[in-house]
């Protein structure tokens, strides 16, 4: 690791201003992405801002059919929340299934959507749900967070305050893990919402989450694994590497997409 | 450029003075001399560095020692009550659950959690639990033997 100066961010407006003044400085949430990212030393950042001493950025709170999270949230609070498991049991079980149990205590869901990993869990929650992103600055739809591969909607200084989820009527979510990392080789998150019917897809597309248009008008008029049985996404735009083919993600999304819906009932 | 760390581990407070880079680990191991946290990877795959903070498994290796400032730590020496191992470490033992022993402090500092979190595991909630824990030689068959023997000891108890 490179050295840097270390600091816990008094406030979200401060740590947004310390990141404005200084380029090279980077925010640290779980650290579950950017430490070892530090220690493969593929950053070198001048100063590291802790949010973790931030309360406000974490928590649960469930009304009017809304599951808002703040941004410093553990992914094994929101496994084991009574609320999130109650109102989208999809959700708790994605949290559930991330990483390993210690992963699970340190990553949070802002560190999670601001790194855009394209085979991370979470995106696909939020693209499938439809969900707002708020930073300090204004909301975020979630269709417009994602931009690529590593890359999202935030402008430099901009930090993710919390993610609210609209429940639905249904959903469920299915990933086929890398047996290593438990990242997703494919997940695809299948859900029937007041708005209509969305599938997203992680950790098969090259610039990260998408939603499969075909898949989702299928499943408007039918919603069932049969529905999508039928629908395959083409390969073009998929990832390859030592772990899958493209050939094969894309047979794993419509095998995901059917598993998805069947467990959403 | 330093830092000062305070933080109470296996019951002793410390104070500290490292770089902001030092790792949570290399606070445990170098500063203080406890080896019996390992390191077995860099890509925080591995769980050999796993310690309680707060009451919680982690991985060592993935945290910096200033984010511990005020943090109350338990590694593998901190478990045995004086010459008494604690049920988890006599489970391993009676067990086999360990070859060469590299993986096994964070092996029994993430089994004991576990059962902080659910005494009555089954055999597949285990697996699943040890998904952040490396074993390169036994397979893992005495590993979950001795994690469910620990569980029905401690629930006879
Ligand atoms: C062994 C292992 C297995 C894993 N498996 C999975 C898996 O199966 N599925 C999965 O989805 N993920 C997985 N992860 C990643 C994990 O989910 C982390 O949550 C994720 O890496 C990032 O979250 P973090 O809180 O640790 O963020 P950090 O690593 O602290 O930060 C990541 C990036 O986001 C920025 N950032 C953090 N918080 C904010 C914020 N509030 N606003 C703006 N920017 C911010 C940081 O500056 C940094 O660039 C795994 C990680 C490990 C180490
Ligand atoms: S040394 Fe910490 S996970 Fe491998
Ligand atoms: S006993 Fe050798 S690595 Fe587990």
């Amino acid at each position: 690791m490179y050295s840097f100066e270390y600091e816990k961010a008094g406030s979200v407006d401060a740590a947004s201003q310390a990141i404005k003044s200084d380029d090279e400085a980077k925010l640290l949430a779980g650290g579950m992405t950017y430490i070892p990212t530090l220690k493969q030393r593929l950053a070198s950042p001048t100063k590291v801002i802790d949010l973790a001493g931030l309360g406000d950025l974490s928590g649960i709170s469930v009304s009017g059919g809304t599951v808002t999270i703040g941004a410093m949230t553990r992914h094994a609070a929101v496994a084991n929340s009574a609320e999130v498991q109650s109102a989208i049991p999809a959700l708790a079980k994605l949290a559930g299934g991330i990483g390993d149990p210690q992963v699970r205590n340190r990553g949070t869901i802002g560190g999670s959507i601001s790194n855009n990993d394209p085979a991370a869990d979470y995106p696909a929650a939020l693209v499938g749900l439809g969900a707002t992103v708020k930073t300090n600055e204004r909301e975020i739809a979630a269709d417009d967070f994602f931009t690529g591969q590593f890359e999202t909607a935030l402008n430099e200084g901009e930090i993710v305050t919390s993610v609210s989820f609209p429940v639905p009527e249904k959903a469920g979510y299915m990933k086929f893990p890398n047996p290593a990392s438990r990242y997703a080789i494919v997940g695809v998150f299948a859900a029937k919402t007041g708005d209509g019917t969305r599938v997203a897809v992680t950790g098969a597309g090259e610039a990260g989450v998408f939603r499969v248009a075909e898949m989702e008008s299928a499943l408007g008029s039918n919603w069932s694994a049969d529905a999508v049985a039928g629908v395959s996404v083409g390969q073009g735009d998929l990832n390859s590497d030592i772990h899958a083919s493209a050939e094969y993600r894309a047979h794993l999304v419509t095998v995901m997409a059917k598993r998805a819906v069947a467990e959403a009932g | 450029m330093a830092v000062t760390v305070n933080l109470t581990v296996n019951g002793a407070q410390h104070t500290v003075e490292c770089e902001e880079r030092t790792l949570l680990v290399q606070l445990l191991r170098e500063h203080l001399g406890l080896t019996g946290t390992h390191v077995g990877c860099d890509t925080s795959q591995c769980g050999a560095c796993v310690v309680h903070v707060d009451g919680e498994s982690l991985k060592s290796c993935t945290m910096l020692a200033a984010q511990a400032e005020g943090a109350n730590i338990t590694t593998i020496e901190g478990l045995a009550n004086g010459d008494e191992l604690h049920p988890m470490q006599q489970a391993f033992h009676e067990n086999h659950g360990l070859q060469c022993g590299f993986c096994t402090p964070g092996m029994i500092m993430s089994s004991v959690d576990l059962l902080k979190n659910n005494p009555t595991p089954s055999e597949q909630e285990i697996r699943h639990w040890l998904e952040g824990n490396i074993c390169r030689c036994t397979g893992y068959h005495n590993i979950v033997k001795s994690i469910q023997a620990c569980a029905d000891k401690m629930k006879a108890a």
